[in-house]
């Protein structure tokens, strides 16, 4: 079943989401105290339970921590990733602002688990609401806790929680990716083995510390729980809390419902692919169902297409959006976005040079890999999801034409 | 050893590296610039720069140890190694020795480059821009063939050819400007 | 044991050298930035690899023992 953010479903205990940032009481009282795990007990878990990491690439959680863990010695650094730079997501900070102990409890067990003495909080500058709740909630935490932890606010912008970039942010104050190796598992914050886990991870990681795997295993029709963040065409946008193997029509109905007969979805945000919503309809959101199809959660992003809307039109809007997020460190992301992004609105606005099609087809294929980090990866995984998509749409637009009734206003590209 | 012939191998010595220098500094302003054409492609430049910089040190060296063996010119090897102590015109002297100084550090920052990284190193050769007036200098002090029509033309041609290439410099727009930030941040509206 | 060029994509400032110098692996994109052909170097072009990494202007280039990459993303 899908929860919809203040909303419960009769029976349902909603774990992420909630109106208000909770305080230590109640959440004490809701959960119980943290458990002492032995060493390596937590990590255990985690691999049992199969969590994934919530921030974009679905790593595994417990494989994760291990590889901290076993380069600490006691020195590493926890860093809870609540940068949340997607522009269509709002979970991390949601839950921040309504789960604030969850998250510390989190960091603190994942500091105990892989040796380290330090944690960072690291919360993006917009969310105001999330920030004021993680310090309210640290107010009411003992100062020896109090003292391992630093609230570090992330700069704007969608690079800067990528974990290169946000170890380089506490590091040196620069939020760009730097060039890996080292990756921060093995050299991170002030050069020491460093754990970057996204909040929402880091959260379901404290249920599963009070719950056990099997709590984890046995939820919904795939095992696990999660968050995504809803918009577009449909009724009531917002966070929701699914059980993993919901479908995307659970989704949609939990949302009140699509406006209108949309055709698209976007999936996994900016850096995820387009869906057609009719052979997706029936699609669990969930690892495996979704990897099978070439889809992924990613970063928990669904995303209507308004059936209005164009999809060409979309698609340059993130272009631009993209191309104008490079962190413009490596030429071929700063100069093939830039000329992805300009061809795609010269497409968008139909009025196309004549190989336009042809050449973002081309340059698509010689992105991949080539940047220091996956910026330009994704972006292009999203345009080929697209191509692919709106072929038709686009091939129209190449022709001067467009099949949606919108008229696309001329946008403005970086 | 034959007074003259060292007298003419310490001038002749010299005469080639101020040429060398030249070319060398020049070859560095087209590597920088980029240029290239089909028959003459970048590598090419860049070897050449880094030869003739290497052949000029041999020419250097002859050109230093005869002037000090020479018991002509009564340089000690203190005159070649200490600047502005040599009493033979001090100045224009001392400044040889200093062009020796920095086209040393340059080369040695170059050859052990990946030892001292490239920030280190592109600081050190931007000394090539001291450095070769210093040469051209220390060439119209201490030359004694200053009056010649020859050394005259040999030296215009040194300078307007160092000129032409950095007035070519200085007019291009810097090739690593698209790392910077655009002036204007791109208002491109959050869409939902 | 295998060697693999691999190049520092933030230094890399597209001059090309390396393209000039070893074209059987490295090819330049639209914008003059090298494609890098994956796997590891053939034994007859190592001495060639080696003089297109002391070329880069910028040093971007190195060559490194191809091994198993840590089983981590």
């Amino acid at each position: 079943m899908a929860a919809a953010a203040g909303d419960r479903t009769a029976g349902q205990e909603v774990e992420l989401i909630g109106p208000a940032d909770e305080s230590l009481a109640t959440h004490r009282q809701r959960l119980g105290p943290v458990p002492k795990l032995v060493s390596g007990e937590l990590i255990a878990a985690l691999d049992a339970s199969g969590l994934l990491g919530r921030g974009g690439a679905g790593f595994p959680v417990g494989r994760k921590w291990r590889a901290v863990a076993e380069r600490s010695s006691g020195r590493a650094v926890v860093l809870a990733n609540g940068a949340e730079g997607e522009p269509l997501g709002r979970k991390d900070r949601s839950l921040m602002a309504a789960r604030p102990h969850l998250v510390i409890d989190g960091a603190l067990l994942a500091a105990g688990a892989v040796g380290a003495d330090d944690i960072i909080l690291y919360i993006g500058t917009e969310h105001r609401a999330a920030d004021a709740a993680i310090r309210h909630a640290l107010a009411e935490r003992a100062s020896e806790i109090r003292a391992r932890i630093r609230i570090v606010t992330a700069p704007a912008g969608y690079v800067s929680g990528e974990e290169s970039a946000a170890v380089h942010f506490v590091n040196a104050g620069d939020a760009r990716p730097t060039t890996t190796p080292p990756r921060p598992f093995d050299r991170g914050v002030g050069g020491r083995p460093t754990l970057v886990q996204n909040v929402e991870s880091l959260a379901l990681a404290a249920l599963i510390a009070r719950r056990g795997h099997d709590w984890f295993i046995d939820h919904g029709r795939a095992g696990g729980i999660g968050l995504i963040t809803v918009s577009g065409a449909v009724t009531h946008a917002g966070v929701q809390e699914i059980d993993f193997g919901s479908t995307l029509s659970d989704v949609a109905s939990a949302a009140g419902g699509l406006r209108g007969d949309a055709q698209a979805v976007l999936l996994g945000g900016y850096f995820g692919g387009w869906g057609e919503v009719d052979e997706q309809w029936g699609l669990p959101l969930e690892p495996r169902s979704m990897r099978a199809r070439g889809l992924a959660l990613g970063c928990g992003v669904v995303h209507f297409l308004a059936p209005e809307s164009c999809g060409v039109e979309a698609t340059a809007r993130i272009m631009a959006y993209l191309a104008s997020q490079s962190a413009r460190q490596c030429g071929p992301c700063v100069f093939g976005l830039s000329a992805i992004a300009a061809a795609t609105q010269r497409l968008a606005t139909r009025s196309p040079q004549a190989d336009d099609l042809d050449r973002i087809v081309r340059w698509s294929g010689q992105l991949v890999g080539r940047g220091a980090c996956h910026h330009p990866d994704g972006a292009v995984g999203l345009l080929r999801s697209a191509l692919e998509l709106f072929a038709e749409d686009f091939a129209e637009h190449q022709r001067r034409r467009c099949r949606t009734a919108s008229r696309p206003k001329r946008v403005a590209v970086a | 050893m034959n007074n003259t012939l060292l007298w003419y191998a310490t001038r002749g010595a010299g005469v080639v590296s101020l040429v060398l220098l030249t070319g060398v500094v020049v070859l560095g302003i087209v590597s920088v610039m980029r240029w290239q054409t089909a028959p003459w492609p970048r590598f090419l430049t860049a070897s050449f720069h880094r030869n003739l910089a290497l052949t000029t040190l041999i020419f250097l060296a002859i050109h230093v140890v005869t002037a000090v063996v020479d018991p002509f010119t009564a340089l000690g090897w203190e005159a070649a190694i200490v600047p502005f102590s040599s009493p033979y015109r001090r100045f224009w002297l001392g400044l040889g020795v200093v062009g020796i100084y920095l086209l040393v550090a340059i080369v040695f920052s170059s050859l052990l480059r990946p030892l001292f990284g490239p920030r280190v190193w592109r600081v050190v050769h931007w000394l090539a821009y001291a450095m070769w007036p210093v040469a051209l200098i220390h060439s119209i002090g201490t030359g004694t063939d200053p009056r010649f029509a020859w050394m005259l033309a040999i030296e215009a041609a040194c300078v307007g050819s160092v000129l032409a290439a950095v007035a070519w410099r200085v007019r291009r727009a810097e090739p690593t400007a698209w790392r910077r930030p655009p002036a204007i941040a791109p208002q491109v509206k959050k869409w939902s | 044991m295998g060697e693999i060029i691999e190049v520092d994509r933030i230094r890399c400032d597209g001059h090309g050298l390396c393209a000039e110098l070893l074209p059987e692996r490295i090819s330049l994109d639209d914008w003059g930035y090298p494609i890098l052909k994956s796997g590891p170097l053939p034994e007859h072009l190592s001495a060639l690899a080696r003089r297109a990494v002391d070329v880069c202007p910028v040093l971007a280039l190195r060559l490194a023992h191809a091994s198993r990459p840590i089983a981590l993303i």
